[in-house]
């Protein structure tokens, strides 16, 4: 059981104490319901964060596989002079949205990002190169759909974890503290009442005995 | 919307591939290098980097800064070495902390 308050049992502290419990039970609510929500979308942007990394792991295994291929056939100097400059530099929409105001990152792809542009003659190197830069290319949608993806979960996990502790410290902490301390306010005040009232009725016994008397 | 330029860190032979198709790439080594590779990156307006397992192991102290921060995304991929599950294990670890215990992915891959 739950201590009560240390407060003093007055009336105005009751009401105070009632107040509070109206507010902590309807926050209680609220939160358990953003809960509920956070996991369920939580459960259907983990599935394809899962499917995806699945997707992205065998592809670009295979993409690096090729790219180790192509350095094993081609003078390292050649590479590094055929990499150096790449024709192009890539770049994503990047905003922020909502999910039970929790931000997260939306990144948006460019239609041009997905094709290949070559930025070294094709005399020197490989054709090994050539796929393996064009695999990379193709998987780049892909890849900035996982990183928002993964993104998302990982701070939708964070609020999940930060929520369920806030339910928790409501529905085991605060909402029986607080009816403890009420039922100890209203039996302190119920008690000062009998008091009186038993003293009253004492007094008046005394005062009849007294007329009696006199 | 504002564009954002994306990035890579990691082992020499991994990234090299990322900066053909225009990422910003810085190769590393050590872990230190890899957590001054990220600061930088962040610094110059990069906000997607893709970082090869290998170095987000070392330098896992550097990616939890970066975790909480909605507009820098940090993400592991797998190096020249292969898959290591290093990633798969952060997302099962996520699961794990929404929801308390593995429930989506706990058979699978056992």
């Amino acid at each position: 059981m739950a201590a009560a308050m240390r407060i003093n049992p007055t009336r105005m502290e009751l009401t105070r104490v009632k107040r509070k419990l109206v507010t902590a039970k309807r926050g209680h609510k609220l939160l358990k319901d953003k809960r509920d929500e956070m996991v369920r979308q939580f459960i259907l942007l983990v599935r394809e964060n899962h499917r995806l990394r699945t997707e992205v792991e065998s592809a670009l295994s295979g993409a690096l596989r090729n790219f180790a291929m192509a350095r094993s056939v081609t003078e390292p100097e050649m590479m590094e002079e055929a990499l150096l400059y790449p024709a192009r530099s890539v770049s994503v929409q990047m905003g922020i949205r909502s999910i039970l105001s929790v931000r997260v990152p939306t990144l948006k792809t460019g239609e041009d990002n997905v094709q290949a542009m070559i930025s070294y003659g094709l005399v020197e190197t490989s054709a090994q190169l050539d796929g393996a830069i064009a695999n990379l290319a193709e998987l780049l949608p892909k890849l900035i759909r996982l990183a928002e993806v993964e993104k998302t979960c990982d701070l939708l996990a964070d609020e999940i974890e930060k929520t369920r502790r806030r339910v928790n410290a409501l529905e085991y902490v605060m909402i029986p503290q607080f009816i403890e301390t009420i039922r100890f306010i209203t039996m302190k005040l119920d008690e000062n009442e009998r008091g009186s009232l038993t003293r009253l009725m004492k007094v008046k016994a005394m005062i009849e005995q007294r007329a009696e008397n006199g | 919307m504002a564009d954002v330029r994306m990035g890579a860190v990691g082992e020499r032979d991994a990234v090299l591939c990322f900066k053909a198709i225009g990422m910003q790439t810085i190769s590393t080594e050590t872990a230190e290098e890899t957590t001054r590779a990220l600061f930088t990156l962040v610094k110059q307006g990069v906000r997607v980097i893709f970082i090869t397992e290998n170095a987000a192991k070392a330098a896992a102290e550097a990616l939890e800064r970066y975790q909480t921060d909605p507009q820098v995304a940090i993400i592991p991929i797998p190096g020249s070495a292969g898959v290591s599950g290093y990633a798969m294990s952060r997302i099962k670890a996520n699961v794990e902390k929404a929801i308390g215990a593995d429930i989506l992915f706990g058979n699978n891959d056992r």
